[in-house]
């Protein structure tokens, strides 16, 4: 693809990554051929309509390696997966001056529903602290963890930054002290492992977007244990076992959390990305990926006056970075002018901006299908920035 | 000159460009020339806040016209505040309300101007048309 003239470098894979052929196919698919509405029908097209949902969601449980099916629950994307979490989790389990433990450096879909159950209940929000690399003060979370944490909701990958968090000792320090845990992967499960039973851990979100499938679908993974204790948090069609006007039953794990006619072309469409994904080879998308982010750290590192946000060893292939001197804002300008389409600003992390004391920055998020020669483009772009403005 | 006269002049201006860098060398040029705003005026009180880039922007009026200070912290945006003041400032209420910003879209910044690019510059254009429109009310008054 060309933009002003010029082919296009897409370093905003963080934000949402581009799609197989394979993904649009199946979606059309869907839409062409057996197109009927999921777990109604006595008609055939329902039931192959309902039987590839049910394929996809059987897809997902097998590529985080989830105990059961019935504890994959496909919602809107990661955000609306936290939402549904911070609603029926907090509903049944957190009380007045109970405490929930998050970062500094998540994103602002893992800060808010949060703030919002904490204000709705009386309970207290915790924060664990951030060194100037960006990476959590280990210490500083264990001192955190007390008879009133209900809950620890971390990302397994900083949006803003591109750092991996510890999550399995997060998850290991959370559960010796009966606290259950959430990781959010919506940047974790392209680039990362994403194994919750090797986790551990109690509740995992993504969005399909993220990881080449279709907009408007995600997952909540939940340990049954948990979910069958937590009410449903919206009511509505196919979540039901009964409705009388005096009292209605819920349908069974994992139906009873999703009210209403599901965003099934692009839940099908997810199952076909993740078999994109493992058809690609999760450990070549890892090494490719890998070295990118070694070359673009190298080939950026190099140009005078530009600055690197979050050093850490365990980072995906995301490069956030300032020009002295130059706002984040005319950088991307010229940047998209050069065909280079970057992400500059907060990165909906505005607490951990603050925390650097910085108002954003641009962000290059890299996936395996970029090059180094691409990376090459974004260094000759960067320094042509710096010579316009100097 | 008519505002639409200083349009037409800007429009001809950046028509001898055919790259975008030299568009953008041009909008950088009269980023850094924008006439610094007292310091004073750039506070809350005059801050159109954007998602990227911010800008301030002060009015002063002496009963006939209006002319206008402003500044961003973004060079590029800066630029184009630049623009907009040589269009709008040192005009009459009448003037600045009943004028039509085609040269926006002539010079190929439409999407520095529409509402889904959070730089602060639409609102901007919005804030000198309601200065234009209290000082006019006020002139009536």
């Amino acid at each position: 693809m060309r933009v002003y003239n010029k082919p296009l470098v897409y370093f905003d894979n963080g934000a949402t990554t581009q799609k197989p052929q394979s993904v649009l196919d199946a979606v059309n698919e869907v839409y062409t051929t057996y197109y009927s509405n999921i777990h109604r029908g006595v008609h055939i097209l329902s039931d192959r309509a309902t039987e590839a949902y049910e394929n996809a969601r059987e897809k997902v449980r097998l590529f985080i390696n989830a105990e059961k099916k019935e504890e994959i629950i496909f919602t809107s994307g990661a955000t609306g997966s936290i939402n549904a979490v911070a609603f029926s989790f907090g509903e049944r389990f957190i009380s007045r001056g109970d405490e929930i433990i998050i970062s500094h450096l998540e994103h602002h879909a893992n800060i808010v529903p949060w703030q919002m159950i904490c204000e709705r209940k009386g309970a207290i929000l915790r924060v664990i602290p951030v060194d100037d690399n960006g990476e959590i003060i280990f210490e500083e979370y264990l001192k955190l963890l007390s008879p009133w944490t209900r809950l620890v909701a971390v990302a397994q990958v900083s949006n803003a930054l591109g750092i991996i968090l510890p999550v399995s000792e997060i998850i290991e320090a959370a559960h010796s002290r009966n606290v259950p845990v959430l990781i959010d992967g919506a940047q974790g499960i392209q680039h990362a492992a994403a194994d919750v039973r090797a986790m551990d851990c109690d509740f995992y979100v993504f969005s399909g977007h993220k990881i080449y499938g279709p907009s408007g679908i995600g997952v909540l993974y939940g340990k049954t244990k948990w979910l069958s204790e937590m009410p449903p948090y919206q009511g509505g069609g196919d979540m039901v076992e009964k409705v009388t006007f005096e009292k209605t039953t819920y349908n069974e794990l994992p139906f009873r959390f999703e009210a209403g006619t599901m965003n099934f072309p692009a839940a099908i469409g997810l199952g076909a990305a993740l078999d994109y994904v493992l058809s690609i080879g999760r450990e070549y998308i890892g090494k490719g990926e890998k070295e990118l982010l070694a070359y673009a750290t190298e080939r950026l590192s190099a140009i005078k006056g530009l600055r690197i946000y979050g050093n850490s060893a365990n980072k995906i292939s995301t490069i956030s970075f300032l020009l002295d001197g130059i706002h984040m804002y005319d950088t991307g300008m010229i940047l998209d002018k050069l065909g280079i389409a970057v992400r500059t600003g907060t990165h909906c992390a505005q607490p951990v901006m603050d925390r650097f004391g910085i108002e954003g920055t641009v962000r290059a998020s890299m996936c395996f299908y970029n090059t180094i020669e691409e990376i090459d483009e974004l260094g000759t772009g960067i320094e042509r920035t710096i010579t316009m403005f100097a | 000159m008519t505002i639409n006269e200083v349009q037409d002049n800007i429009i001809e201006e950046f028509s001898v460009f055919d790259d975008w860098m030299d568009k953008y060398d041009l909008l950088i040029d009269l980023g850094k020339d924008l006439p610094a705003i007292d310091p004073g005026f750039k506070t809350k009180d005059f801050l159109i806040e954007g998602c990227q880039s911010r800008v301030w922007l002060h009015p002063e009026f002496n009963g006939n016209r209006i002319s206008f200070t402003a500044d961003s912290d973004a060079i590029i945006t800066r630029g184009i505040v630049a623009l907009l003041i040589k269009v709008l400032s040192d005009r009459t209420p009448d003037e600045i309300i009943s004028a039509d910003l085609y040269f926006i879209d002539k010079i190929g910044l439409r999407q520095n101007l529409s509402p889904t690019r959070s730089n602060g510059l639409l609102s901007m254009v919005r804030q000198m048309k309601l200065y234009a429109m209290a000082y006019q009310a006020k002139n009536k008054a």
